[in-house]
């Protein structure tokens, strides 16, 4: 069965480290899930070029274009890869905008890689002091390993370095995503189009 | 089909002038806004129920609809929304019972939550009980329309024993029920379940949203056994703003649409106007997106128009109900064409009444 990874990004220059960082992720994650033998698809989701949907979702309450279409991606995905910038000791506005204004529910369930860039490594705990209690909160499964690249960290090859915490991380996401699901994801606002909760029960409760 | 156009009674400063209207100046507007929906050949008039400024709509609707009734002849008055959730049940079944006999049966409403937290614990509640309010006060709110004397006990209200709900509903018809929701499955599934109306909003979301609400809503209609999906009974909203040339009517909206407090900051009128059922325009641009609504929601029976918002003068709104008044031939014949004869008419006392009538003439021959 195909294993549907949706990365979501949050850089906003071009080159992106941003968006290297989560390139590598995406691919290693491909990488673990077809050993395992498993088939990959692999969607992108640039936030900078959503920026103005997203600002209109805030005040509008809907999704248009584009930032719909991204939506839906993600209530089809087996795993996501989201990655941001770090911005004043957090994740990036831009980056929270879009979880902000997923439906309830959207990402329960979901096997999830946390990623982040930053000029320098000091900033790196912003993944387990900042990403980790949001994916927590959306009830997500963020896998153990969060992967923090600093600028240092795209000229260095030492042992323990960038590529070594990117495989370590997609393994984990790749293990994540074909283990049994420990729970059944619960139901969305789709869910509730497709097979309403039929009125005799929303009655009895 | 029926017209008609409602209102949330929004006392909104006025852009281009920076004045707001005091309470008594909306309030004598809105009975103004009515009266001239009669007097162009509307079919209903709407107002929304609200607790809390920037509105000055009624607590209780049928305080503004009663003084409607007296002035006007055909209009057929209506709520957009009744809290169903906050309010009382036993207060909502009384009093709009009580309207049914002064208008003489030309009241029907419709049932929303409200979307506004705070209000919930002013009336002792929460917002988070919305959609189980809704279903246990509109269980109660049927059966005392349509029982002499009830017994009950819920959840959320003192229980009832041997209770007669007065005045009884007009001729025992109750008067129809809409549900109005602009995002919840649940209530499309309540207005289903009933066989009652369904109402969409249709203002402040895509077509797309409002497809997939009613077409669930038909889905579970036939499913429930009340008809077929296309014998549903469905309502929709819309906003819209004339002037004979389509710039003129751009123009001058824009400073209401940039202000608004549920539009301003966000895209801009032309974004939102392609995003949205919003048509600014001229009046044969409001009669072509008008007539494209069946495309994604099939023959329906109400079409509602938001007209007098966001600060907009009265002198504005009667001359926008005048350009509607134009119009309205031109939207009849056009949805009156290729409507199957099988799709029902937005159901009215008389016809309730009617139906009743035959079913006991039924009953008595078996």
């Amino acid at each position: 069965m195909t294993r549907r990874i949706v990365v979501v990004t949050a850089g906003l220059s071009t080159p992106s480290s941003t968006r290297i960082l989560a390139d590598q992720l995406a691919a290693a994650t491909a990488g673990a899930l077809r050993t395992r033998g498993e088939q990959v698809q692999v969607d992108v989701i640039e936030l900078r070029a959503l920026a103005r949907p997203l600002a209109d979702n805030l005040v509008t309450g809907f999704p248009s274009g584009e930032l719909a279409a991204a939506v839906g991606l993600l209530r089809q995905a087996d795993a996501l890869i989201a990655v941001t910038p770090v911005f004043s000791a957090s994740y990036s506005g831009l980056f929270k905008t879009f979880f902000d204004v997923l439906e309830p529910d959207l990402l329960a369930g979901l096997p999830v890689l946390m990623a982040a860039t930053g000029g320098t490594a000091r900033h790196s705990m912003v993944l387990d002091h900042a990403l980790r209690p949001l994916f927590n909160y959306l009830k997500a499964l963020p896998v153990p390993t969060g992967v923090y690249a600093a600028t240092e960290d795209f000229g260095n090859t030492a042992d323990g370095a960038l590529a070594g915490r990117v495989e370590r991380a997609a393994a984990e996401l790749a293990n994540a995503v074909t283990a049994a699901p420990i729970a059944t994801r619960p139901r969305t606002l789709a869910d509730e189009f497709d097979e309403p909760t039929p009125f005799e029960d929303l009655l009895k409760a | 089909m029926q017209f008609g156009i409602f209102t949330v009674g929004d006392v909104t400063p006025d852009p281009t002038t920076g004045r707001a209207p005091t309470e008594q100046e909306r309030i004598k507007a809105t009975v103004e806004i009515a009266k001239k929906a009669e007097e162009i050949g509307l079919d209903v008039f709407a107002t929304g129920e609200h607790h809390n400024p920037p509105f000055a709509a009624p607590a209780n609707p049928p305080v503004l609809l009663a003084n409607i009734a007296a002035q006007t002849e055909r209009l057929i008055l209506s709520t957009a929304t009744t809290l169903i959730t906050t309010n009382d049940p036993v207060r909502i079944a009384q009093d709009y019972a009580y309207l049914q006999h002064l208008s003489d049966g030309r009241v029907d409403l419709m049932l929303g939550r409200g979307n506004t937290g705070p209000v919930y614990p002013w009336f002792g509640k929460d917002i988070r009980d919305g959609i189980p309010l809704a279903i246990e006060n509109y269980a109660l709110l049927r059966r005392l329309w349509r029982e002499d004397v009830v017994d009950w006990e819920g959840k959320y209200r003192t229980p009832l024993q041997g209770f007669t709900s007065t005045p009884r509903p007009l001729d025992g018809v109750p008067p129809f029920v809409w549900h109005g929701s602009i995002r919840s499955p649940e209530i499309a599934e309540q207005a289903a379940y009933y066989g009652d109306g369904f109402f969409s909003n249709h203002i402040f979301w895509p077509a797309s949203h409002t497809r997939q609400m009613v077409g669930l809503y038909r889905r579970r209609f036939e499913h429930y056994g009340h008809g077929s999906a296309d014998e549903a009974i469905v309502g929709l909203g819309g906003q819209i703003f004339m002037r004979r040339n389509t710039q003129d009517a751009v123009r001058e909206f824009r400073p209401y649409f940039d202000d608004a407090p549920v539009y301003g900051g966000g895209p801009s009128l032309e974004d939102f106007m392609s995003q949205t059922p919003l048509t600014v325009g001229s009046p044969q641009q409001v009669v072509e997106r008008t007539l494209g609504f069946r495309e994604y929601v099939g023959d329906y029976q109400r079409q509602m128009f938001l007209v007098d918002h966001a600060g907009l003068p009265l002198k504005t709104v009667l001359e926008q109900l005048d350009l509607l008044g134009e119009i309205l031939p031109e939207l009849r014949k056009g949805f009156e064409a290729d409507r199957p004869a099988h799709v029902p008419n937005a159901p009215t006392h008389q016809s309730l009444l009617a139906d009743q009538l035959a079913e006991t003439t039924e009953g008595a021959d078996q």
